[in-house]
């Protein structure tokens, strides 16, 4: 039942990163791809009606870590306090940005959306990439699961180290080139051919980022992820946009699998002690709270699945950049 | 302050903000719902613009209790982790079956109903935003739920080998007597939040649009209806309370001593401690009947409470703060009180009618229009519903301090232990700023939209051009 749930736990993850991350690309690239504010409105509204459900799966997967891994949950969550607070207030920012800026027609009203947009996008992705890299890394966790030490400097220090600069730095190259082949996939005309060249140059840069990250670590799936995304910046030249697309999110996915399943068993590594690490055992809720979620999640999941897809299914149109003069 | 009361400082504030714009959207979903059902049965103009209109108000309301409700959901383990491990057994498969069940549903079909008006069938895009108001439900009441268990606990037993709390039934978690008064109760609240904002901007807009006339009545409406729901339930809620929480009845009234009839002041100037207050307005016996339901029943006092909790739970103040308590109980009924006259003066006053009623003086007379006062001070509306709102959970969550699950386990413990000072003091200001920002910007877009004429001039600039994909 734990590994059930861990499982559970990581595909939620897998799935909020590889779906808000196409729309975090979409945000900051669109000052970039868009030459005017027309061209921004149309490609914002690649994303309009996705990126609430999209971010649902947030509230999905630190639900599904607090229901099923309590005590993971809060170390998490107790020890990056700050990058956490980070977060929300940016995506509280970026969330806003997008849901206004289309209620208004003044321009400078939407140039302000555009650029909190981006700003807000661009500061989440690199956060996300860092505390991800800090997972990897492990956190200075007490026997207690907590982190002690002094001022800013507690739950801001990790977010230092190597790992997190290189976590951030790979979160951004995923996401602007989700972000891209995405745009690439969903629009028509220049947006569309200037997202294509955004997916092809910089998947180049993805592939040897990932490709130098698998031979220094010497982790497969990250060589793997180097060949992929390498195959994705071909389909893009090809405007193979769908195939682009699917082979970037799998190897966005591949990441986040390896992130969560780099110590084995071990969910949260302790840098003082590997007896105060967390493992799946140790952190999961009992049987009966286990039991439970289970029960809703067999019976409320597929359902959600159904009309997220079918959301899809009815926006599956292309939004045109061109003005429409008529 | 320490970090116990900065932490708690800053749940409040995050908590109290993001619940001016929840009740908001539960109410205008409800709405928007309501015009689209209206207009597809009488394919009246009118209630297709009311429609848009309110969806539109939905749709920025919505998305500002998003981001803040994400807050809500992360609350737990950044300033409370200890509270997160000892409970995370009851709070997070609640938590997430909220997520799973009601939130999803209300995000998705959210966005299909305000981008589907072309792509769907007329009756399928009508489902979808009946759908939505039913995830809003649903969502209101799971926490409501959770929030139940800590005035309450129910369904649950300790873990003896580590200590932690084990949720033993969901069902009964559900049908927590707590539960089933409050949810009433709030979404009565919500109802006259919502119908506040909409009833100020349809006085405030009338001139420009008949349609504006009709959605100031229906916020009227939904806001006296929702009072009359508030008051009856919250009558119910308080025989509840006096009987899982005496102390918060007690502390309600600042009643130190058991007292059988025990009165109820309307108004005190004073101390409120040991001492009668210096002056007051108290309605005999209204207390006890408010507490058991009976004039002449019997009432707990604080001093006879607070012993009792040290026999039982050992040395340590019961007490929670008697004024805030004292308080804010006064403010929520009276405030929510003179919302619901505002809304019945309102619709008294549209009342499309020639008759004159002899002996009332003119301003009382029925059908003479909205008077020029009202169309000054419109705002008052929205505001006192959600002060009403916001002096209820005041009320609610500081009348159970010391407790975090009463009887269970006290606030001080809930705290993350490794928590600093000047973290929580950074997160307090950023929250304090960005949240305020955004206030700043939802009031500007929600005047900015009631500005916009009903009729559609030409083309939507929201609505994408279709082009076909391949």
């Amino acid at each position: 039942m734990i590994t059930f749930w861990f499982a559970v736990l990581v595909v939620a993850w897998v799935l909020y990163f590889v779906l808000e991350g196409f729309d975090f690309g979409v945000g900051f690239l669109s000052p970039a791809l868009g030459r005017d504010e027309h061209e921004r409105g149309a490609i914002i509204r690649t994303v309009g009606p996705f990126w609430d459900g999209n971010e649902v799966w947030l509230v999905a997967a630190v639900g599904v870590t607090f229901a099923a891994f309590p005590a993971w949950y809060a170390a998490l969550m107790s020890a990056l306090y700050l990058p956490m607070v980070a977060i929300l207030l940016l995506l509280a920012v970026r969330g806003v940005a997008l849901e206004f800026r289309g209620k208004h027609d003044s321009p400078s009203w939407r140039r302000r959306c555009d650029l909190l947009l981006a700003a807000s996008s661009c500061g989440i992705v690199l956060l996300w990439g860092a505390v991800l890299g800090v997972l990897v890394d492990g956190l200075a966790l007490g026997s207690d699961g907590e982190v002690t030490g002094t001022g800013l400097s507690r739950s801001l220090g990790p977010l230092l180290s190597p790992a997190a600069g290189l976590g951030a730095l790979a979160a951004l190259l995923a996401a602007v080139l989700l972000g891209a082949t995405f745009l690439a996939l969903r629009t028509t005309g220049p947006v569309r051919r200037r997202a294509r060249d955004v997916a092809r140059h910089t998947s180049t840069a993805g592939a040897v980022t990932l490709l130098l990250i698998g031979i220094g670590t010497g982790n497969r799936l990250a060589l793997a992820a180097a060949a992929i995304v390498f195959v994705a910046g071909l389909q893009a030249r090809r405007s193979r946009e769908g195939t682009a697309f699917t082979a970037v999110a799998v190897a966005v996915a591949g990441a986040v699998v390896t992130v969560f399943t780099a110590h084995g068993s071990v969910v949260l590594r302790s840098t003082l002690d590997p007896a105060w690490s967390l493992t799946r055992a140790s952190a999961a809720a009992g049987p009966a709270a286990l039991r439970l979620i289970t029960i809703a999640g067999v019976l409320i999941l597929p359902g959600v699945l159904v009309y997220q897809a079918w959301s899809y299914w009815v926006f599956r149109r292309r939004v045109a950049s061109e003005r429409v003069t008529s | 302050m320490d970090v116990l009361d900065l932490t708690r400082l800053q749940f409040a504030v995050v908590t109290i903000y993001h619940y001016l714009f929840v009740p908001v959207s539960i109410c205008l979903s409800a709405t928007a719902a309501g015009f689209h059902l209206a207009w597809l049965r009488t394919a009246r103009e009118k209630y297709l613009h009311l429609t848009k209109f309110t969806g539109k108000l939905l749709i920025v309301t919505f998305a500002v209790g998003v981001v803040t409700g994400l807050v809500q959901e992360f609350q737990f383990g950044l300033g409370w982790s200890a509270f997160a491990r000892f409970y995370g057994d009851v709070f997070g498969p609640t938590l997430a079956i909220e997520g799973m069940l009601a939130f999803f549903l209300e995000a998705t079909f959210l966005a299909l109903w305000y981008f589907g008006w072309d792509r769907l069938p007329r009756r399928l895009h009508a489902a979808t935003i009946v759908v939505v108001a039913v995830g809003t439900l649903l969502s209101a009441y799971i926490i409501l739920a959770a929030n139940s268990f800590m005035q309450n606990p129910v369904a649950y037993e300790l873990d003896p080998s580590t200590g932690r709390a084990v949720l033993t039934s969901f069902t009964e978690l559900m049908t927590n007597e707590v539960v089933l008064a409050a949810f009433p109760h709030t979404m009565g609240g919500a109802a006259m939040a919502g119908g506040g904002l909409l009833m100020a901007i349809g006085i405030w807009r009338t001139a420009a649009d008949a349609a504006f006339r009709t959605l100031a009545r229906v916020g009227a409406w939904t806001m006296l209806i929702g009072g009359a729901v508030t008051a009856i339930s919250g009558d119910h809620l308080g025989k509840v309370m006096t009987a899982v929480q005496p102390m918060k009845m007690a502390a309600a009234e600042a009643l130190y001593e058991t007292a059988t009839a025990a009165p109820f002041s309307l108004f005190a100037i004073g101390e409120l401690g040991h001492d009668r207050p210096f002056f007051s307005i108290e309605v005999p016996g209204l207390l006890s009947f408010l507490g058991t339901g009976s004039f002449s029943g019997t009432v707990q006092g604080i001093d006879d409470l607070q012993a009792a909790y040290v026999a039982q739970y050992g040395p340590g103040s019961y007490v929670p703060m008697i004024p805030v308590a004292f308080w804010t109980f006064r403010l929520m009924i009276g405030v929510g009180v003179l919302a619901m006259a505002l809304a019945a003066y309102h619709l008294w006053s549209t009342w499309e009618t020639s008759r004159r009623i002899p002996l009332l003086p003119t301003f009382l007379q029925p059908g003479r229009g909205t008077p020029g006062w009202l169309r000054r001070f419109v705002l008052l509306a929205p505001a006192l519903p959600a002060a009403a709102n916001t002096f209820g959970w005041i009320f609610t969550e500081t009348a159970r301090q010391p407790w975090l699950a009463f009887g269970i386990s006290k606030v001080a413990d809930g705290v993350s232990p490794g928590l600093t000072r000047a973290e929580v003091i950074a997160s307090l200001a950023g929250f304090t700023l960005i949240y305020g920002l955004l206030a700043i910007a939802w009031y500007r877009l929600v005047v900015h939209l009631s500005r916009q004429p009903l009729t559609p001039v030409a083309s939507e600039q929201e609505e994408p051009e279709p082009v076909p994909a391949y």
